[in-house]
């Protein structure tokens, strides 16, 4: 019995053509832009990354890099460590986080929860703008301009933490106040059916569901801030010795470390520039992936 | 314990625009009201101003009385926090807290009212999902995240959420309109046995299912575009789906317009 029956044969001529030529090349060229864009913002990125482990790796094995200062040695003699700067760097940064996360994250829920369209949340929403484009330096003098000049008080490292709060509370004001208002409107209006008040629907629903993000948002902030050098140029003394007091005496932080171990040209000077830079990115790094492994665990979940 | 509503002469706006126009009516406890009508007609706004919720988009207001065992819930002394804690609300997309477990979705009002006792929290939650019939279903993971469960098993998570404060009174916006036929079925059950407990007043698109479950029905219409939503008629809903007092009414439910 013959089953090729007429089934077998198309009946009529395909209804669909085929890709065109000219879709094709564009296809190929679209690809080939962006592939080109993502090699050229890569590049520079791996470069640096390179070329600072491979400068400055070897330094940052030893455990006296960890727990030791530079204290008692010249500029001439290799060893010592960086936990000095360290410290410095935490601490500032820690303060910091400390002053600025509590403002921003309420002015974030004014913007989003009260504010709505009146005009002082603009005005808010203006200044946080302008804030966020203003230069490091420029937050750095200020402080100085207020802190030293003004009220008198001494260059320390609570004052380098007062320019990081300048430079930080704009970023977790905009991350926080994106990631409320992707919080629906839903779960407000059942919060509110169910005879809840409103801010604590904001601090039992709205911010824990938003939660993950935000925690993220910060920890970012916080190693953008903790690389910053114009603060620390200006409103602290550079020293080799372990200070943990951030309102009285100089404190090292590892930007002004290799800012301060770059005029010592020799090698001991480049070992200790380029191993605080590795540590430096080591700890950003390690910030990073903190606040990742936060915000993993404070995310929902549907299982 | 259920109660009675009354509204007298309730006029709606959003902003400058007027929704809805010189609404009165009355539901008796233990009833169940449909609210029908075409798109943009005002019953959801209504429904939503009978708790107070409708305030809550910025802007909309609302001007007349609305009585609650004569209790005015609009008096300038009353709290709208404590008029949404007696008049409970399930809204048209099920929208369990992300964040929270079964158990503490079902629990949320109370413990958020301030109850902390576990032992009583963990009473309320079981008698709240066997209220909403799904008991059954979740008792082996109340630990379990809300949004894990079916489209069917949220609303009727919403449901026992919303009876687990223990209200007077449930509004439903079109509960059911985002659920497949057998969650509807479930859903529509359980209103007939929510109403031995509770008043019940339902905004909905689908006229068997206002012919099914409700005692009374509600008939909104607008004259055009722009113009307010009225309130047309409001009878027994054998009487409504069978002979109408208004030409408007038998036009819409025999499917002549909207």
């Amino acid at each position: 019995m013959s089953t090729a029956t007429d089934l077998d044969r198309p009946a009529a001529a395909p209804a669909f053509q085929q890709v065109s030529t000219n879709r094709k090349t564009r296809n190929r060229i679209a690809t080939g832009l962006v592939w080109t864009a993502f090699t050229a913002a890569l590049l520079p990125l791996v470069w640096l990354l390179i070329t600072v482990l491979a400068r400055g790796f070897e330094y940052v094995l030893t455990a006296d890099w960890w727990q030791k200062s530079f204290a008692g040695l010249t500029s001439r003699q290799f060893g010592g460590g960086v936990y000095h700067a360290i410290v410095g760097t935490l601490l500032q940064g820690l303060i910091c986080a400390i002053i600025a996360v509590p403002i921003a994250i309420l002015v974030a829920i004014y913007l989003v929860e009260y504010g709505k369209n009146s005009r002082l949340a603009s005005a808010v929403t203006f200044t946080v703008d302008i804030l966020s484009g203003v230069p490091s330096i420029v937050a750095a003098l200020f402080i100085y301009a207020l802190w030293v000049t003004t009220l008198g008080m001494p260059r320390s490292a609570f004052a380098v933490s007062l320019a990081l709060v300048l430079l930080m509370i704009p970023v977790v004001v905009r991350t926080t106040e994106e990631l409320l208002k992707i919080v629906p409107d839903e779960l407000r209006e059942a919060a509110y059916a169910l005879g809840i008040p409103k801010w604590k629907t904001i601090v039992k629903i709205v911010i824990p569901t938003a939660l993950s993000g935000i925690i993220t948002g910060i920890s970012l902030a916080i190693a953008r801030v903790m690389g910053e050098t114009a603060p620390v140029l200006i409103l602290v003394g550079y020293n080799s010795f372990i200070n943990y007091d951030p309102f009285a005496g100089s404190m090292a932080s590892l930007p002004l470390l290799m800012n301060s171990e770059r005029l010592t040209t020799n090698d001991v000077g480049e070992a200790r520039v380029w191993g605080a830079a590795v540590t430096l990115i080591l700890i950003i790094t390690l910030f990073n992936l903190l606040g990742s492994l936060i915000s993993r665990a404070t995310s929902l979940k549907t299982k | 314990m259920a109660k009675r509503i009354d509204v007298k002469d309730l006029n709606l706006y959003y902003g400058k625009f007027h929704a809805v126009d010189q609404v009165s009516l009355a539901v008796p406890p233990h009833s169940v009201t449909a609210f029908i009508g075409p798109s943009g007609c005002g019953k959801s706004t209504v429904l939503r101003s009978l708790n107070r919720m409708h305030e809550v988009i910025p802007g909309a207001r609302a001007e007349g009385k609305v009585l609650l065992d004569g209790e005015d819930i609009y008096a300038s002394t009353v709290d709208p926090v404590s008029v949404r804690r007696t008049i409970g609300m399930v809204f048209q997309r099920p929208n369990p807290f992300p964040t929270m477990s079964i158990r503490d979705n079902v629990v949320a009002g109370l413990r958020l009212a301030g109850e902390k006792n576990k032992g009583k929290l963990d009473e309320v939650a079981e008698q709240a999902l066997r209220g909403a019939n799904l008991w059954a279903e979740v008792k082996d993971r109340l630990a379990k995240p809300g949004g894990g469960l079916s489209g069917g098993q949220q609303q009727r998570l919403c449901i026992a959420r919303a009876i687990a404060v223990r209200p007077d009174v449930l509004l439903m916006d079109e509960p059911c309109s985002a659920l497949d036929p057998i969650s509807t079925l479930a859903i529509e059950d359980l209103i007939g046995e929510l109403k031995k407990d509770y008043t019940i007043v339902i905004v909905t698109h689908n006229m068997q299912q206002a012919a099914r479950v409700s005692d009374q029905c509600a008939f909104f219409n607008l004259a055009g575009v722009g113009q307010p939503g009225r309130l047309i008629e409001l009878d027994d809903t054998e009487k409504i789906f069978s002979n109408p007092g208004q030409k408007a009414t038998e036009d819409y439910i025999s499917g002549r317009f909207g």
